[in-house]
């Protein structure tokens, strides 16, 4: 690596060389069986560019030939975006726990029965349904170079358990499933088989709905196919510098009720999503970016602060190899004092929604949510009776949020980077038919 | 680059000398550009090269997988597959017979690594500036990837295959704000490589910023069931999503109640409904000529006169439901196995006009344009760009986008008006199992659904 960035310089006024090694086993079952063993390793290197001032860009698998890279991002620079930043210098970083080595000694064998598991005590509890699982391990290490003297390294496991069940009858189809995931191996299947079961109990019966405004608790997986899209676009600090964001002059300001507050958190020791540094090498913190209902901070990369006439929270992200740009590391909604329970006693007649299919599809960028209700059980006074099925339910994370009823203590990762508890709101519309 | 037709002949020595039942192998050379602006600047130049490989080893029903992009350990990486396979293989292999292909397939006609990032770059740039010069905006997004990739696949059954395509997208978004509301309006477009075909959108770049703006004093559409038509793309991507999915037979074959539902001849729509999925309609991104198992691809009528009467195979899933491969099995790249995907997939023209068609609405609403679209087999929901209410037989105001949602078999029989007007569209890509953007493509005429439901306030 320390040779493409040499060889860069001497074409370059700065130069950055980003390598990510991984390799991914994942076990998968499909229809009840384990059906196909997976070995995956990749390596990919990045060259970002300074020249004349203005940024290139290239991405290779091969990194023998760091020539033909370094031709490729001396192309780009000619035509790329004008450097509004230098890249950073060395950086203090919290110690931040990314890699359990125990994780290695999880043998190919024990995650086939860790699968076996699931699928068993989902289809003994429910003999007609069908289920696909996965349980996969996951090793990377991280390295960034620059030509400030930044130099940073860190390796990171990834331990992965989920399942998904399909039961048909006629032409109905229910759809049930959860999923665990984090640094350390996760050898206990109890909790995901638990929260499968509950789902399979409450969709036992359909319940009819009317279309009308009504009393909605989203569970935590219900807060994620609903909320968090329009949350991470609006703070992030490249929709906000756009103008695109609807909080983009609201920063002090009491946006939400002020039970809700919102993190971004990658200091997590052991969390699936938690890294010292970020995809630039910039040390990652805890950004608060709702503080009890009000708009704290917005969330950035170097080139998008650097606009915006401010400093990096450490979100620069590299989704799919592409230069960085601002991304959440970990989403972490403060929990409640309400029981998910209390909330339920609370309703003579609502919906509590579990997965909301097709909500990031809508007016995201608006704060709208419009989905339907994929998952989702009706609650009559005060309990569950049964699925909802072809139901609608719309409504703006703004206005949602502003009145928002209460907010559960039942906290939980529902993925890798967003940890959440319940949340209950007493109108939104529901259309059905 | 490493040369991977030397590795392909080093893989072929080596994946025949396995117990296994079957082994496969692919090698893949990537080159790809992409731009992309934010708002009035250009954002991101960017360019890759990516080579890669992998093996599939089948044992006992079980498959072995294992991918790579470094080329010095390929006995690794086929001991590692194979171990995979044996342990999760515990009954019998299963795969429909297809004769050995040697091809060597024709290049491209286009390639666009001919054209010069200041060629690609000038033509975008025009494009934003008519953007910002149409309608106040808040910003706007256009991003453009191309590729050419040459792909190899040998198995143990003789096959060897070295195919090559290119292929072009581009999506151009506006997006306007005002008081909290904020709208926005775009186009998605692609090419089996061709860059030509992305000239001359100046109209429909000016169209789609001044529809950002306009979107913002639309008013909003009622939530509730209203008689619906939907544009040749919109209709095409419901055809995607609702029912091109669900006729994948991967989600149906070890699912004995989805076979049920899936049974052949069964009466999903009116008898002037017909459905194809065809991987041989040249000049299009989902077309090809063998698919990433080395069969052959073809034309596959999913839906004939209202009758379910085909399905979308993998050589496991043929082999498994008594069928015919029919050559859909696909990968995005050697990072990943091929699973069951469409290719082209349409709904046939019927006779009606547009106008026809709206004649005898009294209420309803015009959906236009692609924003997204997903489904869970039973329930769909998709977004259009663009609505507008049908006031007795007539388009009539603006309504801010709305999104459908449904079951697809009411749906379907819901449909009763087929225009005359197919058209495919080029744009997107197509996500499954992790795998995503697919190159398809989708089309479709005009067509009326009955008692369609739609998100609102």
């Amino acid at each position: 690596m320390e040779h493409i960035l040499k060889l860069a310089l001497t074409k370059a006024e700065e130069a950055e060389v980003f390598n990510l090694t991984d390799e991914e086993i994942p076990v998968e079952f499909e229809s009840n069986r384990l059906k196909n063993i997976q070995s995956k390793q990749s390596t990919v290197i990045a060259l970002r560019i300074i020249k004349n001032g203005r940024i290139g860009y290239a991405v290779t698998t091969d990194i023998e030939d760091s020539e033909k890279l370094v031709d490729m991002a001396v192309e780009t620079a000619e035509f790329g975006m004008q450097a509004k930043y230098s890249l950073p210098p060395v950086q203090d970083y919290l110690p931040v726990q990314t890699y359990d080595p125990e994780i290695e000694g999880v043998t190919i064998e024990k995650m086939a029965n860790l699968g076996q598991e699931m699928v068993d005590a989902v289809t003994k509890a429910s003999p007609e349904i069908i289920c696909d699982a996965g349980v996969s391990r996951h090793s990377a290490s991280v390295t960034i170079l620059n030509s400030n003297g930044l130099e940073a390294k860190c390796r990171s496991s990834l331990f992965g358990l989920g399942i998904g069940g399909t039961l048909v009858r006629g032409t109905d189809m229910l759809f049930v499933g959860d999923g665990q995931s984090s640094s350390r191996p996760i050898l206990k299947t109890e909790e995901i088989i638990q929260n499968v079961l509950c789902q399979l109990e409450w969709a036992k019966e359909q319940a009819v709905i009317e279309t009308k405004t009504m009393p909605v608790v989203f569970t935590p997986h219900g807060v994620e196919s609903a909320l968090i899209a329009p949350l991470a676009s609006a703070f992030n600090g490249k929709m906000v510098l756009e103008g695109a964001s609807p909080l983009k002059d609201k920063l002090g300001e009491q946006i939400f009720d002020s039970s809700f507050s919102l993190i971004d958190d990658a200091t997590r020791d052991y969390q699936a999503s938690s890294a010292p540094f970020d995809d630039e090498g910039i040390a990652t913190r805890v950004t608060p970016l709702v503080n009890q209902g009000v708009a704290a901070n917005f969330y950035y990369d170097l080139h998008t602060a650097a606009l915006a006439g401010t400093q990096s929270t450490g979100n620069g992200n590299r989704s799919g190899g592409s230069l960085p740009g601002p991304g959440i590391n970990a989403l972490i909604i403060e929990p409640g004092k309400v029981t998910f329970e209390e909330m339920l006693a609370d309703i003579k007649e609502g919906i509590l929604v579990e997965h909301l299919m097709g909500a990031g599809q809508g007016n995201i960028l608006g704060g709208e949510f419009s989905g339907n209700v994929l998952l989702g059980y009706k609650i009559e006074n005060g309990k569950i009776t049964g699925r909802v099925k072809n139901t609608m339910v719309y409504g703006n994370v703004y206005e949602l949020l502003k009145n928002l009823t209460a907010i559960g203590s039942d906290s939980r990762w529902v993925s890798g980077s967003l940890n959440t508890p319940s949340i209950y709101c007493h109108s939104i519309a529901v259309s059905s038919k | 680059m490493p040369h991977i037709e030397e590795i392909a002949q080093n893989l072929k020595k080596l994946i025949n000398n396995t117990d296994a039942d079957y082994v496969e192998a692919r090698l893949e050379s990537n080159q790809s550009s992409r731009l992309s602006y934010r708002g009035r600047e250009l954002e991101t130049v960017a360019e890759t090269t990516s080579t890669g490989g992998n093996i599939r080893v089948l044992y006992k029903g079980g498959w072995g997988f294992s991918s790579f992009n470094r080329f010095d350990k390929l006995e690794t990486a086929l001991a590692r597959a194979r171990e995979g396979a044996r342990l999760a293989g515990n009954s019998q292999s299963n795969i429909s017979f297809v004769e050995p292909v040697t091809l060597k397939g024709p290049l491209p006609e286009y390639d666009p690594r001919l054209i010069s990032l200041k060629d690609k770059k000038e033509l975008l740039d025009s494009y934003n500036q008519i953007m910002w010069q149409s309608a106040p905006l808040n910003t706007s997004f256009i991003g453009y990837g191309d590729s050419y990739k040459q792909t190899l696949f040998i198995n143990t059954e003789g096959s060897f295959i070295d195919q090559s395509r290119a292929d072009i997208n581009l999506r151009i978004s506006a997006v306007a704000g005002k008081n909290g509301d904020v709208q926005q309006s775009g186009i998605s477009l692609g090419s089996t490589g061709d860059f030509e075909q992305l000239k001359g959108l100046e109209n429909d770049v000016k169209e789609i910023a001044d529809k950002a703006v306009a979107l913002l004093k639309a008013p909003r559409a009622k939530g509730g069931e209203y008689t619906v038509v939907l544009d040749p793309i919109l209709a095409g991507v419901f055809t995607h999503e609702a029912f091109g999915h669900l006729s994948e037979a991967d989600f149906v074959y070890e699912n004995e109640r989805m076979r049920e539902i899936m049974t052949l001849g069964k009466v999903f729509g009116w008898d002037k409904l017909n459905i194809v999925d065809s991987g041989i309609m040249p000049g299009l991104r989902g077309s090809y000529l063998y698919d990433d198992e080395g069969v052959a691809t073809q034309k596959t009528y999913l839906i004939k006169e209202g009758k379910l009467v085909g399905r979308l195979h993998s050589r496991e899933t043929a082999a498994a439901m008594g069928e015919k491969p029919s050559g859909n099995a696909r990968t995005i790249s050697y990072r990943h196995q091929p699973i069951v995907r469409m290719t082209n997939t349409y709904i046939e023209p019927g006779e009606t006009t547009f106008e026809d068609m709206l004649s005898d609405i009294k209420e309803g609403i015009y959906v236009k344009n692609w924003y997204g679209g997903t489904t869970s087999m039973e329930m769909f929901t998709f977004s259009g760009g663009e609505a507008y209410m049908i006031r007795n037989g007539q388009v009539a105001e603006l309504l801010k986008p709305v999104v459908l949602t449904g079951n697809l078999f009411t749906t379907l029989k819901n449909i009763d008006a087929i225009g005359n007007d197919l058209t495919m569209n080029q744009g997107g890509g197509c996500g499954k199992g992790g795998q995503s953007p697919l190159p398809v493509s989708n089309g479709s005429p005009h067509i009326r659904i009955q008692q369609c439901l739609i998100g609102g306030s």
